[in-house]
């Protein structure tokens, strides 16, 4: 008798998306649309602080596809993040570039630096990895205070020349009727909301494909991915110099909202990859959902708890460990663990049929 | 050409002082496969332990160590104890990140009770003192002991690593974990006295680092990245290695100084660097991982 012809059909079939991602679909447009409007209506602290958070969040989902994702711990992202600023100091100081512009080339430049840095710091794995990134970030720190026409050590502003050439400045001032220094800040504003729906989309679409596939693989086992065919090196090489380039751009948007660089903050592991490293673990790494979450309860924190210094400090670092000890899948695993909810439909599941 | 040779001499002492930082690290390498990355505020901490104790008990530097010792001994042995014996498994980033909050933690901690003075261990006319070597050149008596300290504690963790019943657990353990407890090794009582052990390492690396120089609160990260220098440029796994990676790191440093006063970290660094490209598993590699 014919061994299959008495079992049932089994049809397979992979699913991403669930209803609660079609209605997060909606959401996020809304979301977007209401956020886009904000100067409209919102005070110039409002904005400024949305500013902060954006490029947190934007930090923080880079840092998430790297470590999250493709394994790469690293605690030296402050080296794009210096290097995206410096650059935009000498596109438009040196350069003469407009500001806008500059951010998308400051991507491209800090690409390209990632290359070598990337075929150095690869020959350390795992946690020697993590050391060797914070070494590289301090090599580009001594070397960008030995760049003299930048400030050297104690660094250098932005003209005022170059902070009023940022396009659009007069349109929003008559638009919505404000002052330049508030038009400016609003343009930082749209340029930031961009950067991180952007880079949102950007990870999104990245572990949707087939890459991402393989990426979840060697999240979910590294040898067990490779021997299936995923090469590691490469993903791993991909992701890096990606993260880099989107990195460097955030750092570009960060100092021209600042308007002021010195190798010292450019270059800070504390704001520039300890926060950011606090965002994903308390929200959830290894998922898009969580650093959105981790991001607001850090804005949150900072915006209350900040004016306490050192305690503050010693407070994100004890909640940090408490979180990796006790609830190393953060504040969203959980949720989705408990409530099956997936906003980024980014995980593959297979559905049997009859 | 004196200048040069005295950039030798003196980079081969700096490097007694970053093999002492390294050793530490090394031994915390090698026996539980840890990559602390408070590792340099913890010499902070122990340089800040030596300086409260010498002060309240109104002891010399030297002499304050050896009440040290025991109290971070026992620092050490509760710190794996309690908390980092729960981060480790196959999963790389607990032990990272526990270590990374470990490090805000401590540096913030020095900070709120110390704040950002810069302070020096004092031990009156020996942190001066020189030994003329003729052609005017002279070695100072603090970085010499420094070396000679840094070489006689490489000595002994040899010794205990392959001469008694705990080191032999500490490289069963190190080898294979399973198999060590397949053996009826207590991994975790071992992993604690290691720690212990490398608090003791840390605590002498402080006393040195102390009497040499100035120190506040926020240098710990650097001095984390010297000491991860100096075992990578020497290998992973082997104690002899450290010791000269250390100096090759020193010699670095003072050679890039000799150049350009504000060279002197770049080049050591760059030097590090070099190696990962040229010999990624350092000059004297011995460990697989």
């Amino acid at each position: 008798m014919d061994e299959t012809a008495s079992r049932p059909a089994q049809t397979f079939r992979i699913k991403t998306a669930g209803r609660t991602s079609h209605v997060a679909v909606v959401a996020a447009i809304a979301i977007l649309l209401v956020l886009t409007l904000l100067p409209v209506f919102a005070s110039r602290t409002l904005i400024q602080d949305m500013i902060f958070l954006f490029y947190m969040l934007a930090l923080a989902q880079c840092w998430n596809l790297l470590a999250g994702y493709a394994g790469l711990i690293s605690v030296g992202q402050q080296a794009f993040v210096g290097l995206g600023g410096y650059l935009l100091f000498a596109l438009t100081l040196v350069g003469g570039l407009n500001p806008l512009l500059a951010i998308p080339i400051a991507g491209v430049i800090a690409a390209l630096f990632a290359l070598p840095t990337a075929l150095v710091v690869f020959r350390l794995r795992g946690a020697y990895f993590a050391i060797g990134t914070w070494v590289v970030a301090e090599v580009y720190r001594l070397g960008f205070a030995q760049v003299k026409p930048l400030g050297g050590g104690t660094g250098t502003s932005l003209t005022p020349a170059v902070t009023s050439s940022v396009s659009g400045i007069e349109w929003v001032r008559m638009l919505l009727d404000v002052r330049t220094p508030a038009a400016r800040d609003i343009i930082s504003y749209w340029v930031a909301l961009a950067l991180m729906a952007g880079t949102l989309a950007a990870v999104y679409l990245i572990l949707r494909s087939r890459r991402g596939l393989a990426l979840g693989a060697i999240r979910d086992h590294e040898t067990a991915a490779a021997s299936v065919g995923v090469d590691i090196y490469r993903i791993r090489f991909a992701v890096y110099v990606a993260t880099a380039a989107m990195t460097g751009m955030i750092g570009a948007l960060v100092y021209l909202q600042k308007a002021r660089i010195s190798p010292d903050a450019a270059f800070a592991v504390l704001d520039w990859t300890a926060y950011v490293i606090f965002i994903v673990i308390i929200g959830g790494i290894g998922t898009m959902e969580g650093p959105v979450i981790g991001a607001i309860i850090f804005y949150l924190m900072q915006r209350y708890l900040a004016d306490f210094g050192a305690w503050y400090l010693i407070l994100l670092g004890v909640l940090g460990i408490l979180v990796m000890l006790f609830a190393p899948r953060g504040l969203w695993g959980h949720v989705a663990e408990r409530y099956g909810l997936t906003l980024f439909p980014t995980r593959r599941r297979l559905v049997v049929d009859g | 050409m004196t200048g040069w040779l005295d950039a030798l001499i003196q980079g081969v002492l700096l490097g007694g002082l970053y093999a002492l930082l390294a050793a530490g690290l090394s031994l915390m390498f090698g026996v539980m496969r840890l990559v602390n990355l408070a590792h340099g505020d913890l010499i902070v901490l122990a340089a800040f332990a030596i300086l409260v104790l010498a002060g309240k008990l109104g002891l010399d530097p030297f002499v304050a160590v050896l009440v040290a010792l025991p109290i971070l001994f026992v620092v050490g042995f509760a710190l794996q104890h309690v908390l980092l014996n729960r981060t480790l498994g196959r999963d790389l980033l607990p032990p990272l990140l526990v270590t990374f909050g470990l490090s805000i933690i401590i540096e913030n901690g020095l900070l709120q009770l110390f704040s950002a003075d810069s302070q020096r261990l004092r031990s009156g006319a020996i942190e001066t003192a020189s030994i003329p070597l003729g052609g005017g050149i002279a070695v100072g008596v603090v970085p010499l002991l420094t070396l000679l300290s840094a070489i006689s504690m490489i000595v002994l963790l040899n010794l205990i690593f392959y001469r008694t019943p705990i080191g032999r657990a500490f490289r069963a353990t190190s080898d294979d974990l399973e198999v060590a407890q397949l053996m009826g090794v207590d991994h975790r009582r071992i992993f604690a006295v290691a720690m212990g052990l490398a608090f003791v390492v840390i605590t002498i690396a402080a006393l040195y680092l102390g009497l040499r120089a100035n120190f506040d609160p926020t240098i710990g990260p650097a001095r984390l990245l010297y000491a991860f220098e100096a075992v990578i440029i020497g290998g992973l796994g082997s104690f002899w290695g450290t010791l000269a990676g250390g100096i090759v790191l020193g010699l670095a440093q003072t050679i890039g100084a000799r150049i350009d006063p504000e060279w002197q970290i770049l080049a050591g660094h760059l030097a590090f660097l070099a190696v990962l490209v040229i010999r990624p598993r350092g000059l004297f590699p011995r460990a697989q991982d």
